[in-house]
Parts: C-alpha cells; structure tokens; sequence
C-alpha cells in the first residue's frame, strides 16, 4: 500500500515533469509556450509587414462595384484586369520601364565592378593613408545629398549631361552614386573573410593579382555581389528626386510616372468629375499601377533573396 | 634581403593605391569640389543668367534669412527633429526584436527573413507615398480600439499630435527598418554560442542571458544603426525639410545659393545628432580599465 503510493507518486512527479519540460523546456528558450509566442509574434509582425502589399494586390483587382461595396474586404467578387491594362497605358510601361533599367541596373552594374575593386583595394592590401580614406568615406556617408545636390546640378550642367542618364552612370564607375560606401564596406567585410592562403597559393601558381581578383575572388563572391546588385538597382531604381532633377522632361521612369499618374490618366481617359459619361481614375488603378510598379522589383527580389540571406550568415555587413 | 622587402611592400602600397584610385577620383569629382563649392555658394546670392551663374558675395546673409525671417524652415526642422526623436529608438527596438526572433531556430526561418527583408526592396519615396495616402500604412485595429481617441483625451496636444504621428505612420516605421534588421542579425551571428551555454548552466534565464550577454555583445550594432537611422531618415524623400530645401532651389526670389544655406544648416543637425549618439555610446569600460591598471 505504502509501496504503491511511493510509486504513483514518482509517476505523478515524473509526469509533471514531463509536462513542464514541454511546456517551458529545459533551457527556458526551447518549450512550447515559448516557441508559440515566438510564432505567435512572428507571424503577426509579419501580417503588420505584409499588409500594405496585401492590401495593394487586392485592392488592384478590384472593380468600381467592389471598391464601393462595404461587404468586400479583401477578396473582389471577380478579379477585374481591368485595372491593370488602363494603368499599363498610363504608365506607357514598355517606354518608361526600359528608362527604368536604364537609369538603375546600368549605375547598378558600375557600382558592383566598381565597389567591388574599391573594397577589394581595403581589404587585402596595407597601404599608408588607409584611415583617412576610411574617414572620408564616413563622412561622404553622412553628408546629405542636398548639400552636393547643387554644385552637382551645376556641374552636369555644364558638361551637358542633364536629360541623359549619364549623371547616374558616371559617379557609379568611379565607386560613388547613391550608397555607394555602403557597397563598399560590404565588399570590404566579405573580402577579408576570404583566408590569406587561398591567394597566396593562386600566386605561387604564377598569378598576378589581377588573375587572382577574377578568376579566384570574384567568383566566390558571388553572394556580396548579388546583394550590392539588388540594392544599388533597387535604391536607383527608387529614386525619383535626383532623377526628376537630372531627367528633367526628357525621360521618365516608372516611380516619376506615378506622381503625375492622375494627369496621364486623365489625358488618356478623359475624366474629371463634371464630365458624364467618361471615365473616372480610381484608387484600384492607382493601386494596379503601383503594382506594376514594383512587380519588377518583386520578380528581382524573388530571385536574389536567397543569398541574400547566405551573405549575411556568412559574413555580417558591419563591424569587425 | 631587405631591399627585396621594401620592394614588395611598396609593391604591395601601389597596387592598393591603384585599386582605390578610382573612388578616390569619384571622391574629388563628386564629394570634394561640390563640397567646397556647395559651402561658397550658401554665402551667395546666386542667380542663373544667360550666360551662366552669377554669384554675388553676400556673407551671412542667407543663414540669418533662414533663422529670423523664413516662415517655415525653422517650424519645420523641429518638427522633423521632434518626430525623428520619437522614431529613431522605435526603429532600434523594433529591428533589435525582430532580429531577435528570426535568429532562433525556428521552422521557415527564410520565409520570414524574405518577409522582413522585403519592404527594403519597395521602400521608395513614391511608392509609399502612394500606399500612404490609399491609407494601406495604417493599421486598421488601432482605429477600431479608439486608441487615438484616448491618447488625444488624456495628452495635451503638444504631446498627443507627435504621438498619434508615430501611431499612424506605425507601418511605416517598421518598414524603415530592413537595414537594420540585417544588422542585427549579422551582429547576433558573432555572438558566442559558448558564452549561452556556460550562461544557462550557471542558471541564467533567457530573459538574464538577454541583458547580459546579447545586449553587450551588440552594443556596438546598436551605435551603428542609430548612425544609419538618423542618416537614412534624414536624408530620405519624406523629409518636410529636404521639401523646403528643394522648393527654395528653384525659387527666383531665393535660390540656389539659400538653398545651399538651408542644406548646411541642416547637415549642422544631422551631425549634432551623431555626435549626439556617439557620446551616448563611447566605450566607458576602456576608460575604467585603463584607470584601474595605472592604479594598481
């Protein structure tokens, strides 16, 4: 009897400990109730993330009716397309998405040979003055554009360069243009993470450091070079101020397209709110065609997200 | 012997002269002169004539036209200090919390990093203009709750109007910081996985070993983000501030030279704000040690 007790007893306590365990783990971080809170937050923060894009695809499908109709949130009756062939030729997308490359993946592929050059010359060669060009690059970092904005202006201005692309281009071969430090301290950092030895053994085999930096250090480095690729065009591709300051009427890339979006509409569909008959600009097109404004960018992300992930593991982008 | 030393360490020196040369050039064409230019004309009346720019030295002018008689320049920098005070710890904390959560070992680990990661791909000046003003960067349920209602009822309204700011823009915020988020988590990756271990064996809770492992150990990542914060929200399109200092460019009765004035004054405050911060995080255990060691 006593005997018995003992045991249920133990079984009792084994299994509250059993529970326990589960419930908060052995090491405080790996129990139930914690990975549910840490889902738990992920997932919402994650919604709180997603929701403006959410928000954005389906509002583009939706048809005046819908938009109106207080019962529909978020799934339209129908998906009405619409939306997006009116807001493809307000955009004139095929013309200003080609601007659009033009304007970022072109200073994009400059900064990524260039950068990676620069950083290459940080990271692996010692060289008096290192520190004061490290100096000036912080404080090329934190200078506001509009300080050099002006004097900028001016000066492709007198090269007649404003109306081209050239004033995006041209810094970006000499390793400046938009974040261009950024670009360089990435490389810098994933560089020295490469060992001594495997360059050193490239130039027992005879190879100059030019040979090294192509055939050995570049195609390892394909992780940084992806990202600095997908920032430098996605932050170029972004830009409308600098671009509606150099373009001027000449050119127009997508992003510049939405803010005179309403104009466009209009030219091409007539509107107005007194005019019957016509038609009138929603916020479904708008919405169709901010999308098809960043679907590029999307459809890119898509493809280099992986790495994107991989470089930061493997490397970490600041610090020492 | 050392002859041959000397050589290749200058060898060494030139080639990676040659390698940097091209930013340093970049550096002179595009930082160094538009600088020094951009500082000559904010002391200038500058107009733009038929056969070029014509500057007309008036010393200080500019500056004490920006303090004492613009209507909105000063207005709207604090303005902007203020709400950039209120968002620069929210982007740090935040970023910290979600780096935080993708660094566990947690089941579709990529799936949130992409999700994460993703506003700094669309993070453009238009396009989240445009999601801003359709309403998509608000969070419904903080209109639902009424929590604006409250905060306005209970706050004076010196106090209540940046708050609901804040609460409205809250997306937005949270959106700002992709970068950061990367930092962080690069920053967590070097941590010490030993250094957990010995911790939890001691008997110290995750909550514990948060504050006295994680937190010190990126510290460092801490400084480095509210640097990249306080550039990144300063000098991006939605600043009011940078709005007047373009409108003044192309203003005939101002322009460029005022501008220029307005773009500096501005940097002034930009760099008080880094300073700022790095006084908050200069490394006092370097000072107490040394002081100890010559002590002892």
């Amino acid at each position: 009897m006593e005997q018995m007790k003992k045991l249920q007893k133990s079984n009792l306590f084994s299994a509250y400990q059993l529970v326990k365990r589960i419930l908060l783990g052995r090491q405080g971080n790996d129990g139930f109730i914690f990975k549910l809170f840490v889902y738990g937050l992920l997932i919402s923060v994650g919604f709180v993330y997603l929701y403006p894009i959410l928000y954005l695809v389906s509002q583009s499908f939706k048809s005046l009716e819908d938009l109106l109709d207080p019962t529909v949130l978020w799934i339209p009756q129908k998906f009405f397309f619409d939306n997006f062939t009116q807001a493809w030729h307000v955009l004139n997308y095929m013309d200003t998405f080609w601007n659009s490359v033009l304007n970022s993946v072109v200073p994009a592929i400059g900064q990524t040979v260039s950068c990676a050059v620069v950083g290459y010359g940080l990271a692996k060669f010692r060289f008096p003055g290192k520190n004061i060009i490290f100096a000036l690059m912080m404080i090329t970092f934190i200078v506001p554009n509009q300080v050099v904005m002006i004097p900028l202006y001016l000066m492709f201005n007198e090269y007649h360069m404003l109306g081209s692309s050239l004033p995006f281009i041209i810094p970006t071969i000499f390793a400046q243009g938009i974040k261009g430090v950024l670009f360089i301290l990435i490389y810098t950092q994933f560089f020295r993470t490469i060992p001594v030895s495997l360059e050193e053994a490239a130039q027992m085999d005879g190879a100059g450091f030019i040979r090294t930096f192509f055939q050995l250090i570049l195609p390892i480095s394909m992780p940084a070079i992806v990202v600095v690729m997908l920032f430098s065009t996605v932050w170029h591709w972004n830009e409308t101020y600098l671009t509606s300051l150099y373009l001027g009427d000449s050119m127009t890339t997508l992003p510049l397209q939405l803010k005179t979006f309403n104009d466009s509409f209009a030219r091409l569909y007539g509107g107005g709110q007194a005019v019957g008959g016509k038609q009138n600009i929603n916020e479904s097109i708008r919405m169709a065609g901010t999308l098809l404004i960043v679907l590029p960018l999307l459809v890119l992300y898509m493809f280099a997200q992986r790495r994107f992930v991989e470089v930061v593991d493997k490397t970490g982008i600041t610090g020492e | 012997m050392s002859k041959l030393k000397v050589t290749k360490k200058m060898r060494e020196a030139l080639t990676g002269y040659v390698l940097v040369l091209p930013w340093v050039i970049g550096f002179l064409l595009f930082m160094a002169y538009p600088i020094y230019y951009s500082i000559f004309l904010s002391f200038n009346r500058v107009t733009i004539s038929a056969e070029g720019i014509v500057t007309q030295y008036i010393k200080t002018d500019n500056y004490k036209y920006a303090f004492l008689d613009d209507p909105e320049f000063v207005e709207k920098l604090l303005l902007f200090i203020k709400s950039a005070v209120g968002m620069i710890p929210i982007i740090i904390v935040f970023s910290m919390l979600v780096a935080l959560l993708i660094n566990q070992p947690i089941k579709a680990k990529g799936l949130f990093r992409a999700i994460f990661f993703l506003p700094v791909v669309i993070t453009s000046g238009e396009v989240v203009n445009e999601l801003f003003s359709q309403g998509a960067t608000a969070i419904p349920l903080v209109e639902k709750y009424g929590i604006i209602e409250i905060i306005k009822d209970n706050l004076s309204p010196a106090w209540s109007s940046p708050i609901i700011n804040l609460i409205q823009q809250l997306i937005l915020i949270l959106w700002f910081s992709g970068v950061q988020i990367l930092i962080f988590l690069a920053g967590l990756q070097k941590v010490n996985k030993q250094v957990y271990e010995a911790a939890s064996i001691d008997g110290a809770s995750p909550w514990v070993s948060f504050w006295k492992v994680t937190l010190p150990a990126i510290k460092p990542f801490i400084a480095v983000n509210m640097i990249y914060t306080t550039v990144d929200l300063f000098t991006n399109s939605f600043s009011d501030v940078i709005e007047v200092i373009k409108a003044n460019m192309f203003n005939l009765t101002t322009g460029f030279g005022y501008a220029t004035a307005l773009a500096w004054i501005y940097f002034g405050v930009i760099f008080v704000f880094l300073l700022f911060i790095l006084l908050l995080f200069r490394n006092n255990d370097d000072v107490t040690v040394r002081r100890k060691r010559r002590s002892a």
